[in-house]
């Protein structure tokens, strides 16, 4: 079992995850430069936080187009679990993998705080050790986490059950207070609070080692 | 090959709410600038670009802006697209 972590330049939560992943949970890692093509014998991966590519143009707009992420689509439909925290939420988004774009927090401040979050869908590996409605905390720390997306799109994510949590005070201006979404498969989640710095006790909680821990549980 | 100069403007639709543009039209006010009724900001990106000729030009641009210098849930975009030059060097 080992999660690939992608490292574009200018990512800086890769050894976040690394830490959270190995030190915290004992889940072997490896981490994918940029510009490496090879997720094989990857068991999932993950799209750590940060400003790759130094988000010029948009958050997440170049590194879209980064030779490592070439081959995360037929990953993804072989059933690999993909995990974009932050600016991996808005590399997924950029890929097309999942629907909708962040965008400018509604109040323009970065914003640094943990904040409280419901879990909407239990159905997917990522919270189905959780119960619907349960209530979680996690840090957030972006400037550009306002989640947009048609009325269409929202219908459909509602419908197909894919909206994985929400804010309960929405901090950033998120369309129907969103901060996670999962694909229809439930096997790529993107979400804006960073669950691999809830996972050492030391830094004051939890709640993000049963996200991490569903890399290695059905 | 021609040389044809384009700019293309990238602009957040209008569903989209600019906190950016929001922030400058309050400042524009605290300037005592008076009846500025909406102001929204966006990119303005400057290319060069060789091609045979104005359609194959505004193909490829067609492509970059819908692909790569837009997002289409969020941005529209618009090409201005000029002749710079006929470049012949070479051909003489």
């Amino acid at each position: 079992m080992t999660i690939g972590i992608v490292v574009f330049p200018g990512s800086n939560c890769d050894r976040d995850v690394k830490w959270a992943l190995e030190g915290c949970l004992g889940i072997s890692t490896k981490f994918l430069w940029h510009e490496s093509r090879d997720l094989s014998g990857l068991d999932g991966v993950v799209l750590p936080g940060g400003f790759s590519y130094g988000d010029y143009l948009r958050c997440g707009a170049i590194a879209r187009f980064a030779p490592v992420l070439e081959s995360l689509n037929e990953f993804v439909e072989r059933g690999g679990r993909v995990l974009g925290i932050c600016n991996g939420f808005q590399v997924l988004t950029e890929l097309g993998l999942l629907p909708g774009a962040l965008t400018l927090n509604k109040d323009l401040n970065f914003l640094c705080k943990d904040v409280s979050l419901k879990i909407i869908s239990s159905r997917s590996p990522w919270f189905n050790k959780f119960q619907t409605d349960k209530r979680i905390s996690l840090p957030i720390a972006h400037g550009e986490g306002r989640y947009h997306c048609s009325e269409d799109t929202l219908k459909k994510l509602e419908d197909e059950d894919c909206i994985a949590l929400r804010y309960l005070n929405n901090p950033n201006g998120s369309v129907s207070d969103i901060a996670g979404i999962i694909n229809p498969k439930g096997n790529v989640l993107g979400l804006m609070p960073h669950p691999e710095r809830s996972c050492d006790p030391n830094l004051g909680g939890i709640d993000g080692q049963s996200i991490l821990k569903s890399f290695i549980l059905n | 090959m021609p040389i044809f100069r384009a700019k293309v403007i990238v602009t957040l639709r209008s569903s989209v709410l600019d906190p950016a543009g929001e922030a400058t039209k309050s400042a524009a006010k605290r300037l005592g600038i008076d009846g500025i009724k909406k102001m929204r900001i966006g990119k303005n990106i400057e290319i060069e670009i060789d091609a045979p000729d104005e359609k194959a030009a505004e193909k490829r641009l067609a492509i970059l802006s819908d692909r790569l210098l837009a997002n289409p849930v969020i941005e529209d975009w618009s090409i201005d697209l000029s002749l710079q030059s006929e470049n012949t060097f070479g051909q003489n």
